[in-house]
């Protein structure tokens, strides 16, 4: 079957000869006008645009037609992709941290289960080398983490990890630990996560709190697992220990 | 005698449009795109006069495109449809008065939605803004319209033809922002896929009309825009339409009727 045949099903293109010369002329013209307007102009050039403020929910729930989670997730990709704007790269440490927790906070409105805006808070935005930024986004997580304790625990702990690690700061770990031990209680949420305070006030030579924390998770009740009961035990019969000036073991 | 040949193809062309109520649709499109700015502007919490200014010219803008790109695109099946390209180039009138009568017609369709969807943000923006949002937004439609032209005479059928239309747009207006993404990538490897990237997609760009620079936004938003913008955009609209105008041309001419 010929390219013509293709293009015209129904009736066969007629020669190029019976096109008028001035046509092709004004073809030729065209196409070289538009080449060499094209290089006439000024190449494009890259800027870095700020991050705009973001629209309310209310009308992010409007433009999202009808489909928030699609949505959110559509927000989620272009907000990530912020940094890296076409032909620059903005660094975070330039970013306006206060935008993006408001864009995170809005993305997490669409889609109150999603869980993506809380994973990019911990696990992108705060590992920018700035500790005041580093600290604005951690308690953004924090006090998203109490909107649904049981779901977001793990960025929570997160927090936690980063606080204590990249910004060194224990008080802080520590008040994430005790928040995500005091709210996290569903059976999904691992005992570990529920045992960081008793680590971090360990670690913080808070031996008599780490005893009483230790204390209070085992009369509690909310720790059942045999394996986990023997772990606190021990915890609990070392730090006694400790404070009895006995060596750890 | 050859214009008035063109003028009355032109007319009969407007008048198709007219009696077809494509002005009542464009009309009412403008009124409840109108009436939506309002609404979004109640429920933005900050700069709502702006965020209704910009979402109403968002909203008109790619409206007008359609439209008129659809428009375009059906009219001219009915007339194949209706062999009224066979009566036409019955008579002793040239195809390309036909197809210049067309592309008048129809020109003269896509100014006058420019100017009634300009009328409505007029309510928004000064009028020295909003001039040029229309002038501009007109060659855009411009653009469209003989492009339309085009794409139906070469692929002869509305999906085909509006998909293409659609496609060409779209790239057109981002056709920039992949160049620098292309020019500045994430990882620079300075290997010979990137660099052959880079050329495809400067050379994708010299074929292309430079549309992110027409109908900007910013002007109605900030008041930044000035006339030394519209000569940049009136010439690209003359160039671009003898490039198209060209085209359709060759592919009417070798159309066996």
């Amino acid at each position: 079957m010929k390219l013509s045949n293709f293009w015209y099903p129904q009736t066969r293109a007629r020669s190029v000869k019976f096109v008028p010369i001035p046509v092709l002329v004004l073809l030729a013209a065209g196409l070289v006008a538009q080449l060499s307007w094209h290089a006439s102009r000024p190449a494009p050039s890259a800027s870095a645009a700020d991050l705009p403020a973001p629209p309310s929910l209310d009308a992010l729930r409007l433009s999202a037609l009808g489909d928030p989670v699609a949505a959110s997730r559509m927000l989620m990709l272009w907000l990530q992709a912020y940094d890296n704007q076409p032909g620059v790269s903005i660094p975070f440490r330039n970013l306006d941290y206060a935008r993006v927790a408001n864009w995170l906070d809005r993305i997490l409105g669409l889609d109150p289960r999603g869980q993506y805006p809380l994973i990019a808070a911990s696990r992108i935005y705060a590992l920018v080398n700035d500790p005041e930024r580093q600290r604005y986004i951690l308690d953004f997580v924090y006090r998203k983490f109490f909107e649904d304790p049981n779901r977001r625990w793990p960025w929570l702990a997160h927090a936690a990890i980063v606080a204590k690690h990249t910004l060194g700061d224990l008080p802080l770990a520590l008040e994430y630990a005790k928040a995500l031990s005091d709210n996290a209680t569903g059976p999904g949420v691992p005992n570990w996560a529920r045992d960081m305070a008793v680590v971090i006030l360990e670690e913080m030579g808070e031996l008599e709190a780490a005893t009483v924390m230790a204390g209070y998770l085992l009369e509690s009740g909310r720790v059942t697992a045999p394996h986990e009961r023997r772990y606190l035990m021990e915890k609990l019969e070392a730090l006694k220990r400790r404070q009895a000036g006995a060596q750890p073991e | 005698m050859r214009e008035s040949k063109i003028l009355t193809i032109a007319y009969y062309t407007f008048l198709e449009a007219t009696r077809n109520r494509l002005v009542w649709l464009v009309v009412g499109f403008v009124i409840i795109g109108f009436g939506l700015s309002q609404f979004v502007a109640e429920i933005a919490i900050a700069e709502s006069a702006t965020f209704q200014s910009s979402f109403l010219a968002a909203v008109l803008r790619f409206f007008a495109v359609f439209t008129i790109a659809l428009f375009v695109i059906t009219s001219m099946v009915r007339e194949f449809d209706d062999k009224g390209l066979e009566l036409v180039l019955s008579l002793p009138i040239p195809r390309y008065h036909y197809l210049l009568g067309k592309l008048l017609g129809f020109s003269a369709l896509a100014v006058m939605t420019a100017v009634v969807c300009g009328l409505v943000l007029l309510v928004h923006a000064p009028p020295g803004q909003v001039a040029l949002w229309v002038f501009s937004l007109s060659c855009e439609l411009l653009i469209v319209t003989a492009l339309s032209l085009l794409c139906l005479f070469t692929l002869n059928q509305v999906t085909l033809a509006l998909s293409a239309v659609m496609a060409f747009y779209l790239l057109s207006r981002s056709i920039e922002a992949m160049q620098l993404m292309a020019r500045n990538p994430i990882v620079n490897t300075d290997s010979m896929s990137q660099r052959l990237i880079e050329r495809f997609v400067d050379g994708v760009a010299f074929l292309l009309p430079d549309l992110a620079r027409f109908t900007s936004t910013d002007w109605l938003v900030y008041h930044t825009g000035d006339w030394q913008a519209a000569l940049p955009i009136a010439t690209q609209t003359v160039v671009y339409l003898a490039l198209l105008a060209g085209a359709a041309l060759f592919d009417l001419y070798r159309k066996n009727l």
